[in-house]
Formats: C-alpha cells, sequence, structure tokens
C-alpha cells in the first residue's frame, strides 16, 4: 500500500507534501516515513495518509470565461484594446 | 583497565560492529524503504558507539578513532552476535531482534546507573533505540512463525550467551577490512 506523507517543518506551519512510502500496513509505514522524512530533525511532524483514502479532485471547468472572479483577474490589455478600436481612440491611430 | 571503560567499551564494540554489519545491507534491501530504514538505524548503531568511544577515551587518555580502529583484532569486547556478515535476510532480521532485545536490558541498566555521565549517554541512545525496537518488533510479528525467520533465531540465539572477544577468524576478517583505510596511511591527519 502506498502513503503519502506530509511534512510539518516547524510547529505552526502547514503540512506540506513530501513523498510517499510504499509499507503493507500503516505500522511499517510510520517506521519507514521516520527514518526518511525525520532522522536530520527536517520535520516536527508527519501525516501519512493512505492514497486510497485521498479523496481527489480535479478538472475545474471554465466554459464561460469567469476569469474576473478569480483574484488574479483577466488580462485588461487586451480587452481595453478591443474596446478603443470598438470607439475608435486607438492612441496609436489618433497620434 | 577500569569497570567503566570495560563497560563502555562492549557497549561501543557491540554498536560499532552491528552498525558495519547491517550497513552491509546498504543498496540490497528487500525493498527501498526498508533499505533506507536499515541503513539508517546501522548509522546510529554507529553514531551510538562513537558516543561511547568518546567516553572511554576521556576514561583511558585515547581517542574514539584509536579505540574504534586502531587497537589489535584480539583486543575487540564485541558479543558473538555482531559479529558475523549476515546476508539473508530472516538472519539479519532475527540478529537484529535479539540485538534489541538484548541492548534494551543493557541500556535500562545503564540509565539507572550511579555514574551520571553514563546514564545520561544511555538515556540519549534509548531515544533512538525506541524506534530500533520498533522496527524489530514490526518485523518480528510479520515474520514469525515462519520457518526461515524462526530457524535463524535458532541459529543466532546461542550467540547471545557466548564469550565476548575477538580472537577468531570471523573478526578478525571483520577488522581487516574495518580498519584497512586507516593502516593503509598509518599516523595520518584525517
Amino acid at each position: 500500500m502506498i502513503y503519502e506523507v506530509f511534512r510539518q517543518e516547524r510547529r505552526g506551519k502547514p503540512f506540506e507534501h513530501a513523498g510517499s512510502v510504499e509499507a503493507p500496513d500503516a505500522r511499517f509505514a510510520e517506521t519507514w516515513a521516520r527514518e526518511q522524512y525525520g532522522r536530520r530533525g527536517e520535520s516536527e511532524a508527519l501525516w501519512l495518509v493512505a492514497r486510497d483514502a485521498l479523496h481527489e479532485v480535479h478538472d475545474f471547468p471554465d466554459e464561460f470565461d469567469l476569469k474576473y472572479r478569480r483574484v488574479d483577474g483577466y488580462s485588461l490589455k487586451a480587452r481595453l484594446k478591443e474596446a478603443r478600436e470598438r470607439a475608435g481612440t486607438d492612441p496609436a491611430r489618433a497620434r | 583497565m577500569n569497570e567503566r571503560a570495560r563497560i563502555l567499551l562492549e557497549l561501543a564494540d557491540d554498536e560499532l560492529v552491528i552498525g558495519w554489519r547491517d550497513s552491509e545491507w546498504t543498496g540490497i534491501a528487500p525493498t527501498l524503504e526498508e533499505d533506507v530504514a536499515f541503513s539508517s538505524i546501522a548509522q546510529n548503531e554507529i553514531g551510538h558507539a562513537r558516543a561511547a568511544y568518546e567516553l572511554a577515551a576521556r576514561e583511558l587518555g585515547t581517542t574514539a578513532d584509536e579505540l574504534a580502529y586502531d587497537r589489535d583484532p584480539s583486543e575487540y569486547r564485541c558479543s558473538p552476535l555482531v559479529q558475523p556478515r549476515l546476508l539473508d535476510w530472516a538472519h539479519a532480521i532475527a540478529r537484529r531482534c535479539l540485538y534489541e532485545e538484548a541492548d534494551r536490558e543493557r541500556i535500562t541498566a545503564l540509565i539507572e546507573a550511579d555514574d551520571a555521565e553514563v546514564a545520561a549517554l544511555a538515556r540519549k541512545i534509548d531515544r533512538e533505540e525506541a524506534y530500533h525496537r520498533m522496527h524489530a518488533e514490526l518485523w518480528a510479528e510479520r515474520l514469525r512463525g515462519q520457518p526461515r525467520f524462526e530457524q535463524a533465531l535458532a541459529d543466532l540465539r546461542p550467540r547471545l550467551d557466548g564469550e565476548r572477544g575477538s580472537d577468531n577468524d570471523e573478526f578478525r576478517e571483520l577488522w581487516e577490512e574495518m580498519t584497512s583505510v586507516r593502516r593503509s596511511a598509518p599516523g595520518a591527519e584525517w
């Protein structure tokens, strides 16, 4: 069975995916993960999660270009250019 | 040699030699995960040896390296359990199990010793040994009842009670390998 290993570097920091170990059960996974991800003082704590227990989610369709709802927004440049062309106020042409 | 130095050298010699023998599994263990863990445990044991040699060296007016590598092959005080090269997994794991059992008794006794320095070293060692024991117990549970493992335990158990010492061919061979680099450049500053 494959266990995904999440590692917390210091108390209070988030757990981040560090890798995985293949082990017959959770206790072997613990022993092996300790040696691989904890022996150099690089971890405050580990989470071991059987890969089967992970509920994976992907595919986030954005068919209607709703990028404006995202924090990074959409590119203003292209839209501004479009708008200027429609209005006939392209600064390049006006000059 | 006084009692304190004798105890420290027995501990250090056992840890050095089992660390050396177990490190022979680096790269050839049954799975990569076990390979990393087994090698790491072997390295821990050599770390324990180093700490014990350092204490003994102060007692004896020498250095840890000299104690580890420059003694005559007949002067080592390790148990016959740790000496043979065991390149059969059932035997290597059986030895780890037997060693951890015996080591636990020794370390527990040292923790309770009147000697504060030795007790502090034993406590430090014990914190790592807790995980070595966990590793050994997991394997013992997994392999218990398997004929190869049971046979390996039966083969090795008598060595636990064998007389300490290194005046034998098995150890001389190990010593030749273990000390060859230092002997190749006598008196060198590393």
